[in-house]
Protein backbone atom coordinates (compact mmCIF):
# COMPACT_ATOMS: atom_id res chain seq x y z
CA UNK A 1 0.00 0.00 0.00
CA UNK A 2 1.50 3.29 -0.75
CA UNK A 3 2.26 6.09 2.18
CA UNK A 4 -0.76 8.62 1.04
CA UNK A 5 -3.37 5.55 0.87
CA UNK A 6 -1.76 4.11 4.38
CA UNK A 7 -2.66 7.83 5.94
CA UNK A 8 -5.92 8.63 4.15
CA UNK A 9 -7.05 5.14 5.46
CA UNK A 10 -6.07 5.59 9.22
CA UNK A 11 -7.73 8.80 9.14
CA UNK A 12 -10.75 8.15 7.90
CA UNK A 13 -11.73 5.82 10.81
CA UNK A 14 -11.26 9.55 13.10
CA UNK A 15 -14.98 10.15 11.44
CA UNK A 16 -17.88 9.74 12.87
CA UNK A 17 -21.83 9.70 11.94
CA UNK A 18 -22.95 13.09 10.93
CA UNK A 19 -19.53 14.75 11.31
CA UNK A 20 -18.97 18.22 9.44
CA UNK A 21 -15.54 17.85 8.32
CA UNK A 22 -13.16 19.70 5.92
CA UNK A 23 -10.38 18.06 4.32
CA UNK A 24 -7.42 20.07 2.83
CA UNK A 25 -5.87 19.57 -0.88
CA UNK A 26 -3.83 16.74 -1.64
CA UNK A 27 -3.70 13.34 1.10
CA UNK A 28 -6.44 15.03 2.88
CA UNK A 29 -8.64 14.83 0.12
CA UNK A 30 -8.44 11.02 -0.48
CA UNK A 31 -9.85 10.61 3.19
CA UNK A 32 -13.41 10.78 1.41
CA UNK A 33 -12.77 7.68 -0.45
CA UNK A 34 -12.61 5.99 2.79
CA UNK A 35 -15.26 6.17 4.88
CA UNK A 36 -17.49 3.38 6.38
CA UNK A 37 -19.99 2.47 4.01
CA UNK A 38 -23.57 3.88 5.51
CA UNK A 39 -22.06 6.65 7.54
CA UNK A 40 -22.86 10.19 6.41
CA UNK A 41 -20.06 12.99 6.67
CA UNK A 42 -21.12 16.41 6.05
CA UNK A 43 -17.66 17.75 3.96
CA UNK A 44 -16.99 21.11 3.64
CA UNK A 45 -15.46 23.03 0.80
CA UNK A 46 -14.66 26.35 2.15
CA UNK A 47 -15.15 27.72 -1.27
CA UNK A 48 -19.35 27.54 0.11
CA UNK A 49 -20.57 24.15 0.05
CA UNK A 50 -21.65 21.25 2.35
CA UNK A 51 -22.44 18.00 1.21
CA UNK A 52 -19.66 17.51 -1.06
CA UNK A 53 -19.54 14.80 -3.47
CA UNK A 54 -17.24 12.89 -5.58
CA UNK A 55 -15.75 14.11 -9.00
CA UNK A 56 -18.35 13.93 -11.76
CA UNK A 57 -17.82 11.86 -14.58
CA UNK A 58 -16.86 13.25 -17.88
CA UNK A 59 -19.51 15.31 -19.38
CA UNK A 60 -21.34 15.86 -15.98
CA UNK A 61 -19.13 18.86 -15.05
CA UNK A 62 -21.49 21.50 -13.84
CA UNK A 63 -18.77 24.85 -14.51
CA UNK A 64 -20.94 26.42 -10.83
CA UNK A 65 -19.68 23.50 -9.00
CA UNK A 66 -16.41 23.56 -7.65
CA UNK A 67 -14.23 22.61 -4.75
CA UNK A 68 -11.62 25.17 -3.19
CA UNK A 69 -9.12 24.25 -6.11
CA UNK A 70 -11.46 25.66 -8.13
CA UNK A 71 -11.96 21.44 -9.84
CA UNK A 72 -15.79 20.36 -10.96
CA UNK A 73 -17.03 18.62 -7.50
CA UNK A 74 -20.61 17.02 -7.16
CA UNK A 75 -23.17 17.95 -4.67
CA UNK A 76 -24.68 14.90 -2.22
CA UNK A 77 -28.59 14.91 -2.11
CA UNK A 78 -29.01 17.63 1.24
CA UNK A 79 -25.92 20.01 0.16
CA UNK A 80 -26.29 23.42 0.91
CA UNK A 81 -24.28 26.43 -0.22
CA UNK A 82 -23.39 29.80 1.37
CA UNK A 83 -21.01 32.55 0.97
CA UNK A 84 -17.58 32.83 1.83
CA UNK A 85 -18.66 34.58 5.23
CA UNK A 86 -20.68 31.91 6.78
CA UNK A 87 -18.35 29.25 5.05
CA UNK A 88 -15.62 31.14 7.65
CA UNK A 89 -17.87 31.20 9.94
CA UNK A 90 -18.38 27.85 10.28
CA UNK A 91 -14.72 27.00 10.58
CA UNK A 92 -13.66 29.78 12.85
CA UNK A 93 -17.24 29.37 15.48
CA UNK A 94 -15.98 26.08 16.21
CA UNK A 95 -18.87 24.37 14.21
CA UNK A 96 -16.25 22.07 11.90
CA UNK A 97 -15.23 19.41 13.98
CA UNK A 98 -12.25 17.71 12.17
CA UNK A 99 -10.39 19.36 9.63
CA UNK A 100 -7.71 17.44 7.96
CA UNK A 101 -4.67 19.32 6.64
CA UNK A 102 -1.01 18.75 4.92
CA UNK A 103 2.03 20.02 6.34
CA UNK A 104 5.76 20.80 6.33
CA UNK A 105 6.24 20.65 10.04
CA UNK A 106 4.70 19.76 13.39
CA UNK A 107 7.00 20.58 16.22
CA UNK A 108 6.82 19.15 19.91
CA UNK A 109 4.26 21.22 21.11
CA UNK A 110 1.83 20.09 18.23
CA UNK A 111 2.63 23.35 16.32
CA UNK A 112 1.89 23.74 12.25
CA UNK A 113 3.69 24.95 9.36
CA UNK A 114 1.99 24.82 6.59
CA UNK A 115 1.62 27.25 4.44
CA UNK A 116 4.95 28.93 3.23
CA UNK A 117 8.61 28.74 2.90
CA UNK A 118 10.01 31.75 2.83
CA UNK A 119 11.74 33.15 -0.61
CA UNK A 120 10.65 29.78 -2.02
CA UNK A 121 7.30 28.88 -1.66
CA UNK A 122 4.46 31.54 -1.08
CA UNK A 123 1.25 30.60 -2.20
CA UNK A 124 -0.57 32.24 0.39
CA UNK A 125 -2.51 30.95 3.82
CA UNK A 126 -5.67 30.53 2.33
CA UNK A 127 -7.91 28.83 4.93
CA UNK A 128 -5.50 27.07 7.08
CA UNK A 129 -4.81 29.33 9.51
CA UNK A 130 -8.82 29.80 10.32
CA UNK A 131 -9.49 25.93 10.05
CA UNK A 132 -6.53 25.23 12.39
CA UNK A 133 -7.40 28.19 14.87
CA UNK A 134 -11.14 27.17 14.77
CA UNK A 135 -11.72 23.47 14.25
CA UNK A 136 -12.99 21.17 16.92
CA UNK A 137 -10.17 18.52 15.85
CA UNK A 138 -7.30 19.33 14.09
CA UNK A 139 -5.33 15.89 12.29
CA UNK A 140 -2.17 16.85 9.87
CA UNK A 141 -2.01 14.27 7.09
CA UNK A 142 1.53 14.12 5.85
CA UNK A 143 4.89 12.12 5.14
CA UNK A 144 6.84 11.55 7.85
CA UNK A 145 9.62 12.70 6.08
CA UNK A 146 10.82 14.99 3.22
CA UNK A 147 13.88 14.20 1.31
CA UNK A 148 14.98 12.10 4.33
CA UNK A 149 14.67 14.71 6.44
CA UNK A 150 12.23 14.29 9.32
CA UNK A 151 9.14 16.71 9.50
CA UNK A 152 8.43 16.17 12.85
CA UNK A 153 10.65 18.31 14.67
CA UNK A 154 11.81 19.92 18.01
CA UNK A 155 10.68 23.30 16.88
CA UNK A 156 9.01 24.66 13.45
CA UNK A 157 11.80 26.46 11.53
CA UNK A 158 8.67 27.79 9.33
CA UNK A 159 6.31 30.12 9.61
CA UNK A 160 3.49 28.61 11.91
CA UNK A 161 0.04 28.48 10.61
CA UNK A 162 -1.21 28.44 14.38
CA UNK A 163 -0.14 28.81 17.73
CA UNK A 164 -3.40 26.37 18.45
CA UNK A 165 -1.78 22.84 18.31
CA UNK A 166 -2.74 19.81 16.46
CA UNK A 167 -4.27 16.78 17.69
CA UNK A 168 -3.24 14.14 15.52
CA UNK A 169 -0.55 13.68 13.01
CA UNK A 170 -0.59 10.87 10.92
CA UNK A 171 2.45 9.79 8.56
CA UNK A 172 2.68 6.29 6.84
CA UNK A 173 4.89 5.09 9.70
CA UNK A 174 2.92 6.05 12.74
CA UNK A 175 -0.10 7.72 14.18
CA UNK A 176 1.49 10.66 17.21
CA UNK A 177 -0.74 12.29 19.41
CA UNK A 178 -0.76 15.57 20.97
CA UNK A 179 -3.41 15.72 23.90
CA UNK A 180 -2.25 17.15 26.75
CA UNK A 181 0.92 19.57 25.40
CA UNK A 182 2.75 16.50 24.56
CA UNK A 183 4.28 14.25 21.27
CA UNK A 184 3.04 10.65 22.12
CA UNK A 185 3.79 7.87 20.14
CA UNK A 186 0.29 5.82 19.68
CA UNK A 187 0.29 3.65 16.74
CA UNK A 188 2.89 1.97 14.05
CA UNK A 189 1.79 1.29 10.84
CA UNK A 190 2.44 -2.51 10.44
CA UNK A 191 5.98 -3.62 9.67
CA UNK A 192 7.04 -0.65 11.33
CA UNK A 193 8.99 -0.84 14.74
CA UNK A 194 8.94 1.97 17.25
CA UNK A 195 12.76 2.68 16.54
CA UNK A 196 12.12 3.66 12.62
CA UNK A 197 9.94 5.74 13.57
CA UNK A 198 11.89 7.45 16.83
CA UNK A 199 15.09 7.71 14.23
CA UNK A 200 12.75 9.65 11.39
CA UNK A 201 11.55 11.79 13.97
CA UNK A 202 13.52 15.15 15.28
CA UNK A 203 11.09 15.74 18.04
CA UNK A 204 11.52 14.16 21.30
CA UNK A 205 8.01 11.49 21.27
CA UNK A 206 6.59 9.80 24.61
CA UNK A 207 5.71 6.37 23.92
CA UNK A 208 2.24 5.05 24.92
CA UNK A 209 2.51 2.30 27.17
CA UNK A 210 0.73 0.25 24.56
CA UNK A 211 1.85 1.19 20.92
CA UNK A 212 -0.62 -0.33 18.85
CA UNK A 213 -0.61 -1.60 15.07
CA UNK A 214 -2.45 0.57 12.96
CA UNK A 215 -5.55 -1.94 11.32
CA UNK A 216 -5.05 -1.48 7.56
CA UNK A 217 -8.25 -2.91 6.65
CA UNK B 1 -29.78 50.69 -10.37
CA UNK B 2 -29.53 51.40 -14.00
CA UNK B 3 -28.91 48.45 -16.76
CA UNK B 4 -25.79 49.76 -18.83
CA UNK B 5 -23.63 47.88 -21.25
CA UNK B 6 -20.61 46.65 -20.82
CA UNK B 7 -17.92 48.89 -22.00
CA UNK B 8 -20.00 52.02 -20.42
CA UNK B 9 -20.21 50.50 -17.10
CA UNK B 10 -16.56 49.94 -17.35
CA UNK B 11 -15.58 53.31 -18.39
CA UNK B 12 -16.57 54.83 -15.25
CA UNK B 13 -13.54 52.52 -13.77
CA UNK B 14 -10.58 55.18 -13.66
CA UNK B 15 -7.00 54.01 -13.55
CA UNK B 16 -5.54 53.06 -10.23
CA UNK B 17 -9.14 52.66 -9.21
CA UNK B 18 -9.60 49.73 -6.07
CA UNK B 19 -11.38 47.02 -7.14
CA UNK B 20 -13.65 44.33 -5.26
CA UNK B 21 -13.49 41.18 -7.41
CA UNK B 22 -16.04 38.55 -6.90
CA UNK B 23 -14.65 34.55 -7.50
CA UNK B 24 -13.02 31.41 -6.61
CA UNK B 25 -10.20 30.24 -8.62
CA UNK B 26 -12.38 32.23 -11.00
CA UNK B 27 -15.58 30.52 -10.32
CA UNK B 28 -17.95 33.35 -9.57
CA UNK B 29 -16.05 36.08 -11.10
CA UNK B 30 -17.41 38.49 -13.89
CA UNK B 31 -15.52 36.95 -16.77
CA UNK B 32 -16.60 39.82 -19.03
CA UNK B 33 -16.12 42.53 -17.35
CA UNK B 34 -12.62 41.73 -16.37
CA UNK B 35 -11.95 41.04 -20.60
CA UNK B 36 -12.98 44.86 -20.99
CA UNK B 37 -10.97 46.11 -18.20
CA UNK B 38 -8.30 44.83 -20.40
CA UNK B 39 -9.88 46.32 -23.82
CA UNK B 40 -9.99 49.40 -22.24
CA UNK B 41 -5.96 49.05 -21.12
CA UNK B 42 -7.10 50.02 -17.43
CA UNK B 43 -3.76 49.92 -15.49
CA UNK B 44 -2.39 50.03 -11.44
CA UNK B 45 -5.50 48.74 -10.31
CA UNK B 46 -5.51 47.40 -6.50
CA UNK B 47 -7.33 43.68 -6.60
CA UNK B 48 -8.82 42.42 -3.48
CA UNK B 49 -9.99 39.05 -4.08
CA UNK B 50 -9.85 35.61 -2.79
CA UNK B 51 -7.09 34.97 -5.02
CA UNK B 52 -5.41 35.51 -8.65
CA UNK B 53 -6.80 31.96 -10.26
CA UNK B 54 -4.85 30.70 -12.39
CA UNK B 55 -2.71 32.51 -15.78
CA UNK B 56 -5.59 33.17 -18.65
CA UNK B 57 -8.45 33.07 -16.02
CA UNK B 58 -10.30 36.06 -14.33
CA UNK B 59 -7.80 37.82 -12.69
CA UNK B 60 -5.37 35.78 -13.92
CA UNK B 61 -5.98 37.73 -17.07
CA UNK B 62 -5.49 40.78 -15.29
CA UNK B 63 -2.13 40.46 -13.27
CA UNK B 64 -0.55 39.10 -16.82
CA UNK B 65 -1.01 42.03 -18.75
CA UNK B 66 0.74 44.31 -16.08
CA UNK B 67 -2.89 46.11 -15.49
CA UNK B 68 -2.33 45.48 -10.86
CA UNK B 69 0.04 47.28 -8.88
CA UNK B 70 -1.36 45.71 -5.83
CA UNK B 71 -3.24 42.56 -5.05
CA UNK B 72 -4.44 41.62 -1.75
CA UNK B 73 -6.11 38.29 -1.27
CA UNK B 74 -5.42 34.74 1.24
CA UNK B 75 -4.12 32.36 -2.39
CA UNK B 76 -1.89 33.47 -4.83
CA UNK B 77 -0.15 29.71 -4.59
CA UNK B 78 -1.87 28.25 -8.17
CA UNK B 79 -1.11 31.16 -10.16
CA UNK B 80 2.82 30.99 -10.80
CA UNK B 81 3.06 34.61 -12.87
CA UNK B 82 1.40 36.33 -9.68
CA UNK B 83 3.94 34.66 -7.40
CA UNK B 84 6.70 35.51 -9.69
CA UNK B 85 5.79 39.15 -10.42
CA UNK B 86 6.02 39.51 -6.52
CA UNK B 87 8.91 38.03 -6.08
CA UNK B 88 10.53 40.49 -8.72
CA UNK B 89 8.69 43.16 -7.25
CA UNK B 90 6.80 43.97 -9.71
CA UNK B 91 2.96 43.74 -7.70
CA UNK B 92 2.22 44.40 -4.22
CA UNK B 93 0.98 41.16 -2.64
CA UNK B 94 -1.11 41.57 0.58
CA UNK B 95 -1.82 37.86 1.74
CA UNK B 96 -4.84 37.97 4.12
CA UNK B 97 -5.87 34.72 6.00
CA UNK B 98 -8.98 33.82 4.43
CA UNK B 99 -11.67 33.71 7.06
CA UNK B 100 -10.40 37.59 7.81
CA UNK B 101 -10.41 38.58 4.39
CA UNK B 102 -14.09 38.35 4.00
CA UNK B 103 -14.74 39.43 7.54
CA UNK B 104 -12.82 42.46 6.47
CA UNK B 105 -14.68 43.07 3.62
CA UNK B 106 -18.12 42.12 5.55
CA UNK B 107 -16.69 45.14 8.03
CA UNK B 108 -16.28 47.40 5.53
CA UNK B 109 -20.22 46.82 3.93
CA UNK B 110 -21.18 46.23 7.35
CA UNK B 111 -20.59 49.72 8.79
CA UNK B 112 -18.69 48.38 11.37
CA UNK B 113 -14.98 49.76 12.38
CA UNK B 114 -13.26 46.16 12.72
CA UNK B 115 -13.65 42.88 14.49
CA UNK B 116 -11.80 40.93 16.80
CA UNK B 117 -10.25 36.86 15.56
CA UNK B 118 -7.92 34.84 16.78
CA UNK B 119 -6.63 33.88 13.41
CA UNK B 120 -3.75 34.87 13.25
CA UNK B 121 -2.45 35.40 16.53
CA UNK B 122 1.14 34.44 17.33
CA UNK B 123 1.93 34.04 13.88
CA UNK B 124 3.57 36.67 11.07
CA UNK B 125 -0.19 37.83 10.35
CA UNK B 126 -0.24 40.02 13.83
CA UNK B 127 2.63 41.97 12.83
CA UNK B 128 1.97 45.35 13.47
CA UNK B 129 -1.79 44.89 14.86
CA UNK B 130 -3.23 45.41 17.95
CA UNK B 131 -4.04 42.73 20.08
CA UNK B 132 -6.72 42.39 22.67
CA UNK B 133 -7.84 39.95 25.44
CA UNK B 134 -11.42 38.99 25.61
CA UNK B 135 -12.76 36.70 28.43
CA UNK B 136 -8.86 35.25 28.87
CA UNK B 137 -8.29 34.48 25.06
CA UNK B 138 -6.42 37.04 22.73
CA UNK B 139 -7.79 38.16 19.50
CA UNK B 140 -6.27 40.29 16.65
CA UNK B 141 -7.80 44.19 15.94
CA UNK B 142 -8.61 43.39 12.00
CA UNK B 143 -10.12 46.52 10.32
CA UNK B 144 -12.78 46.77 7.50
CA UNK B 145 -11.96 47.07 3.64
CA UNK B 146 -13.68 49.21 1.32
CA UNK B 147 -12.74 49.81 -2.31
CA UNK B 148 -14.14 51.87 -5.11
CA UNK B 149 -15.87 49.63 -7.31
CA UNK B 150 -17.17 46.03 -6.61
CA UNK B 151 -17.55 43.69 -9.45
CA UNK B 152 -19.86 40.86 -9.17
CA UNK B 153 -20.64 37.79 -10.70
CA UNK B 154 -24.74 36.69 -10.01
CA UNK B 155 -26.51 33.77 -11.46
CA UNK B 156 -30.24 35.99 -11.44
CA UNK B 157 -30.44 39.76 -11.78
CA UNK B 158 -34.00 41.35 -11.81
CA UNK B 159 -34.59 44.82 -13.31
CA UNK B 160 -34.39 46.93 -9.98
CA UNK B 161 -30.82 44.97 -8.99
CA UNK B 162 -31.67 42.14 -6.76
CA UNK B 163 -29.09 39.24 -7.45
CA UNK B 164 -29.06 35.73 -6.85
CA UNK B 165 -26.34 33.36 -6.91
CA UNK B 166 -25.29 29.67 -8.36
CA UNK B 167 -23.77 27.40 -5.58
CA UNK B 168 -20.02 27.62 -5.49
CA UNK B 169 -19.78 30.57 -7.55
CA UNK B 170 -21.92 32.80 -4.67
CA UNK B 171 -18.33 32.96 -2.32
CA UNK B 172 -17.42 36.15 -1.86
CA UNK B 173 -20.13 38.08 -3.91
CA UNK B 174 -22.40 38.90 -1.95
CA UNK B 175 -20.44 40.56 0.69
CA UNK B 176 -18.36 42.58 -1.61
CA UNK B 177 -21.76 44.12 -3.02
CA UNK B 178 -21.97 45.53 0.34
CA UNK B 179 -18.60 47.09 0.56
CA UNK B 180 -17.76 49.37 -2.99
CA UNK B 181 -18.97 52.89 -3.65
CA UNK B 182 -19.74 51.55 -7.53
CA UNK B 183 -21.39 47.92 -7.69
CA UNK B 184 -20.88 46.80 -11.36
CA UNK B 185 -23.04 43.42 -12.01
CA UNK B 186 -22.85 40.66 -14.98
CA UNK B 187 -25.73 38.30 -14.62
CA UNK B 188 -25.96 35.15 -16.83
CA UNK B 189 -29.34 36.42 -16.83
CA UNK B 190 -31.85 39.23 -16.30
CA UNK B 191 -35.24 38.43 -15.59
CA UNK B 192 -38.07 40.41 -14.90
CA UNK B 193 -39.02 41.92 -11.69
CA UNK B 194 -40.96 39.60 -9.42
CA UNK B 195 -39.11 36.42 -11.04
CA UNK B 196 -37.00 36.17 -7.93
CA UNK B 197 -39.17 34.75 -4.99
CA UNK B 198 -38.49 37.49 -2.39
CA UNK B 199 -36.67 34.86 -0.14
CA UNK B 200 -34.24 33.56 -2.84
CA UNK B 201 -32.84 37.72 -3.22
CA UNK B 202 -29.34 37.48 -2.08
CA UNK B 203 -28.46 41.03 -2.42
CA UNK B 204 -31.02 43.19 -2.08
CA UNK B 205 -31.54 45.81 -5.21
CA UNK B 206 -30.55 48.93 -3.38
CA UNK B 207 -27.05 48.20 -2.73
CA UNK B 208 -26.80 47.33 -6.54
CA UNK B 209 -25.36 50.33 -8.94
CA UNK B 210 -25.39 49.33 -12.63
CA UNK B 211 -26.53 45.63 -14.29
CA UNK B 212 -25.10 45.07 -17.52
CA UNK B 213 -26.55 44.02 -19.95
CA UNK B 214 -25.06 41.88 -22.92
CA UNK B 215 -25.40 43.12 -26.88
Amino acid sequence: MDPQTIIAKRIARELRDGMLVNLGIGIPTLVADYVPPGMHIFFQSENGLIGTGPIPQDGLAQARLTDAGGRPVSAIPGACTFDSAVSFGLIRGGHVDVTVLGGLQVDEQGHLANWMIPGKMVPGMGGAMDLVTGAKRVIVAMQHSAKGKPKIVRQCSLPLTSVRPVDLVVTELAVISFTGGRATLVETAPGVHVERVLAATEAKLDIASRVITTQTE
Amino acid sequence: MQTTTLQEAVAKIPNGASLMIGGFMGVGTPESVIDELLRQGKRDLTVIANDTALPGVGIGKLVSANAVRKVIASHIGLNPETQKKMLAGDIEVELIPQGTLIERIRAGGFGLGGFLTPTGVGTVVEEGKRKLEVDGREYLLELPLHADFALVQAFLADYLGNLTYALTARNFNPVMAMAADTVIVDAEHIVPVGMISPDHVMTPAPVVDYVVTRA
